[in-house]
């Protein structure tokens, strides 16, 4: 039906643009001078027939349910139900109409959902009507402006300016959309943990959350010592101070060699193939660990007398660091290609080797943005989810052993979030509350890096 | 004095050398991972793409099947097949006790009934004849056929037993196994049984996620990029929203994930697990790298060209929309099919929508509940039995092709089609 009706409009408005030129060279044929190219004034028609329809059927899609839901809900009003039971009554009566409840049907229940569906057919006929009318008002309006030839041109731009600046707002919207889905759940979590627990507790257990009875009220003190997420934290600092380990000197010496040492013909084939490393799915990433390194290192390491867990934060750390190298390969050697020939020119005039140039004059210059680009890798490493749900442990483990399991923010979200679940609920909670975590600690360091690096761009350019 | 100073510059010399061979060897461990990597990947992904067949001779006896002389084609629809499935394997050895023909049963796939029935509705003269099935060997059999299985363990740490792998022998040694190219991975949706698990409903889910996700990402990216390089004025405002495009694209996915979780599933109500809602949450993610690559590309046309139309009386909005757009295009393009595959290639946002879920049938729409392929990937991962693993590296073999042909696809596009100026 909908579907039809925005057919039937879309239609509408093509007819209104051809009638709105046609009308231009009507005017044009009595020798008047127009006041824009033909076509604004069949474009003119067509915007004035879609933004009514437009306004009318979102205003329809936000209030119709709420309307029809209090005049459905107003029969059962004075007859004491709680709210819950009353969304219940509703959420049986559209089921019913839908012809999908399966319960027991009361004639209360069955009368609701005739009154239900009577209601939806007004709506639906009602829409197509005050849509229709609406069209058809604002489109006589808008032909008796044009066939008085008034200015089309600048309405039909300020309008498309208009759509310009609102898709321009998509970005703000996304990051609003971001903080506000973290940032209730996290106070509701910190309303049951106290902060202090979180951000010091040593003992991660959201397992733990799982025994209580949701009939039963909330108790604080039972989630003592349960959700403390310093392991949490410190887990995942560590496998991505692994990483980093990896990351830094292979990346970084292959930016350097590559924009310094390396022939066209190798730089030609090299950094593509480097960067194909950057395009492979982190889920690959991370069956390759779980599947070839992890059981790797720990025969590896029983064959020289130690103890290595299958998933051990080094099998994650390490392949996490092979994902890194493009992004510090590709950074650091536009960083250093940037760094002004002259600077080179008298390093070698001095009588410096290469290395020597390199270490000594074109490292501190290219510096500030080596930096920005580990930074933005470090960020990569700590919001890095696949690989360490896969390769490394769930429990979270307090220990500095990379041979041991320990788990990340990202993963323990996963474990917490897979699979169904409830809202207002502790444990769900807890995940965003990391959430939130994981996005300010990445805010921060995406922020610094992209001054860093935004700051060296302007110094030699 | 003078061998001092040769000394010191031989040190400078070797120095030097030592500096270029560490960056030599960076370069090499790189592309050492790289290589172990995908040989990794086709040693233990390509024997997926065939699949083990045993050939068994099936009596299509009427009266086991409850048939009546002239069956209808309903009738044969609604006959039993069960019995007859059992018997032609219980026939493989004569002398079986009942535990033996449980094992013999066990050694195709729990289809093995259908697959007897197609045989019958493809051709219904065979009713009361005897003919050679092709029949879907067991997960493990399969796995034993291609040299992935080890058969020297101790019964007891197999799944298959003695018995199974002495008649399977003899079917071997009788040419009854074949292994054919398995048709059915590309066409069969997610299975519990590794020997019919299949990519298809991933795949269209896949399919259906990166179609929502162009939908929505490609027009408001390419809107706000010309706003924002075109007509944005230069303050605060505008800064504001650089920043937010900026630091959205180093936004861990994960927690666009979160936002889908409670944005679009909590307070919409959109389906749970549908390609629908991943789509709209990789859009999110997908939008900052097109709007970064669309204002690279419109930064990129010369000044000369709007100029030009200026001076020709167009308005800056007709300047826009019929110059600078068209000819920042193929940069646009090519930028937004690198966007989509580094979507196509996302899982945990995913995960967190609901999109784990199993899902045993092809979906039809993007509102229908769906896996895409680096899902399967995870979820075949996680699975214990062993024909999954080389389910997995197929898997990833295909998603790796896709992901290669959008990328190869965006080079051509900007080589092609982009104009060179200066």
């Amino acid at each position: 039906m909908n579907l039809i009706l925005f057919t039937f409009i879309v239609l509408l408005g093509f007819t209104s643009y051809y009638f709105g030129r046609k009308k231009a060279y009507t005017i044009q044929s009595t020798k008047k001078r127009l006041t824009a190219l033909p076509q604004f004034y069949g474009y003119y028609l067509a915007i004035w027939c879609a933004i009514p329809a437009f306004i009318i059927f979102s205003l329809w899609a936000i209030f119709e349910p709420t309307i029809v839901k209090l005049l459905i809900l107003s029969d059962y009003s004075n007859q004491g139900y709680l709210d819950d039971e009353l969304n219940l009554i509703y959420e049986k009566t559209k089921a019913l109409s839908r012809g999908q409840f399966t319960g027991e049907i009361t004639p209360f229940i069955e009368a609701s959902a005739e009154k239900y569906l009577s209601l939806r057919s007004i709506a639906q006929s009602s829409k197509v009507v005050i849509v229709l009318s609406a069209i058809i008002a604002s489109v006589a309006y808008a032909y008796k402006r044009i066939s008085s030839n008034s200015r089309t041109r600048e309405p039909v731009e300020k309008f498309l300016n208009a759509v310009l600046f609102t898709a321009s707002l998509a970005a703000i919207l996304t990051t609003v959309g971001i903080v506000f889905s973290l940032i209730f759940q996290t106070i509701d979590f910190f309303k049951v943990i106290p902060l202090f627990d979180f951000v010091f507790g040593t003992h991660w257990y959201p397992a733990k959350a799982f025994v209580r009875d949701s009939s039963e009220a909330l108790d604080p003190t039972m989630y003592s010592d349960t959700f403390g997420a310093v392991p949490i934290f410190a887990g995942t600092f560590f496998i991505a101070f692994i990483a980093m380990c990896v990351a830094i000197p292979i990346g970084l010496m292959s930016g350097i060699y590559l924009a310094e040492y390396a022939s066209t013909k190798v730089r030609q084939y090299a950094k593509p193939l480097i960067e194909i490393l950057a395009g492979i799915p982190t889920v690959v990433y991370g069956f390759f660990a779980a599947l070839t390194v992890g059981p790797f290192l720990k025969e590896l390491g029983t064959s020289m007398g130690l103890e290595v867990s299958a998933e051990s934060a080094l099998a994650a750390g390490g392949v996490m660091g092979i994902m890194i190298i493009p992004f510090i390969s590709s950074l650091s050697d536009d960083v250093i290609t940037s760094v002004p020939q002259s600077l080179r020119d008298g390093s070698y005039a001095m009588g410096a080797t290469k290395s020597e140039t390199i270490k000594r004059v074109i490292f501190p210059a290219a510096l500030p943005g080596i930096v920005g680009s580990i930074l933005l890798g470090v960020s990569r490493a700590i919001g890095e989810t696949m690989i360490v749900v896969m390769a490394s442990g769930l429990a979270a483990n307090l220990t500095l052993n990379p041979l041991e399991s320990t788990s990340t923010i990202t993963a323990q979200i996963v474990v917490i979030l897979i699979g169904d679940q409830a809202f207002g609920d502790p444990k769900t909670q807890a995940a965003f509350a990391l959430g939130m975590s994981l996005f300010l600690v990445t805010l921060c360091l995406n922020i610094v890096a992209l001054r860093v690096v935004k700051k060296y761009r302007e110094k030699y350019e | 004095m003078n061998k001092n100073k040769e000394q010191l510059l031989n040190k400078r010399y070797k120095a030097e050398q030592r500096f270029r061979l560490y960056g030599l060897s960076a370069i090499f461990m790189a592309l050492l991972f790289l290589t172990i990597f995908i040989f990794k990947i086709f040693s233990t992904g390509y024997s997926a793409f065939q699949k083990t067949w045993l050939i068994v001779p099936v009596t299509f006896d009427a009266e086991l099947m409850m048939l009546d002389r002239n069956p209808s084609k309903e009738d044969l629809q609604d006959a039993d097949y069960y019995d007859i499935a059992l018997k032609s394997m219980a026939d493989l050895d004569p002398n079986a006790n009942e535990d033996q023909e449980n094992e013999l049963k066990r050694m195709v796939s729990y289809f093995f009934e259908k697959e007897i029935k197609n045989e019958l509705l493809n051709d219904p003269s065979l009713i009361g004849k005897t003919k050679e099935v092709y029949l879907t060997a067991s997960d493990d059999l399969d796995q034993v056929f291609k040299g992935n299985y080890p058969r020297d363990l101790p019964e007891d740490q197999r799944r298959v037993s003695d018995y199974q792998l002495k008649i399977f022998d003899q079917l071997v040694a009788n040419g009854k196994v074949e292994s054919k190219f398995n048709i059915s991975f590309f066409t069969n949706a997610d299975s519990r049984e590794a020997e019919l698990a299949g990519i298809a409903s991933s795949f269209m889910g896949s399919i259906f996620s990166i179609l929502v996700c162009l939908m929505i990402a490609f027009p408001v990216a390419v809107l706000a990029a010309i706003y924002l390089e075109e007509f944005a004025p230069k303050n605060r405002f505008t800064d504001f929203i650089e920043v937010n495009i900026n630091n959205l694209a180093a936004v861990p996915s994960i927690v666009f994930g979160l936002l889908g979780l409670g944005v679009l599933l909590a307070i919409f109500q959109l389906p749970r697990s549908t390609p629908l809602v991943g789509g709209i949450t990789l859009s999110l993610m997908t939008l900052p790298t097109i709007i970064i690559a669309a204002r690279a590309s419109l930064k990129a046309v010369p000044p000369s060209i709007r100029e030009a139309a200026l001076a020709m009386g167009a308005s800056r909005m007709q300047t826009t929309m019929h110059h600078t757009v068209p000819l920042s295009m193929p940069g646009t393009l090519s930028g937004t099919i690198i966007g989509l595959a580094q979507a196509l290639g996302e899982t945990a946002p995913l995960i967190l929508i609901g999109m784990v879920a199993f899902v045993n049938t092809i979906p039809g729409s993007p509102m229908d509940p769906a896996a895409s392929l680096p899902v399967q990937i995870y979820i075949w991962a996680e699975s214990a039995e062993r024909g999954f693993v080389e389910k997995v590296s197929a898997c990833i073999m295909v998603l790796l092709g896709f992901l290669i042909t959008m990328n190869l696809f965006a080079q051509i596009i900007r080589h092609k089609f982009e104009k060179k100026w200066s």
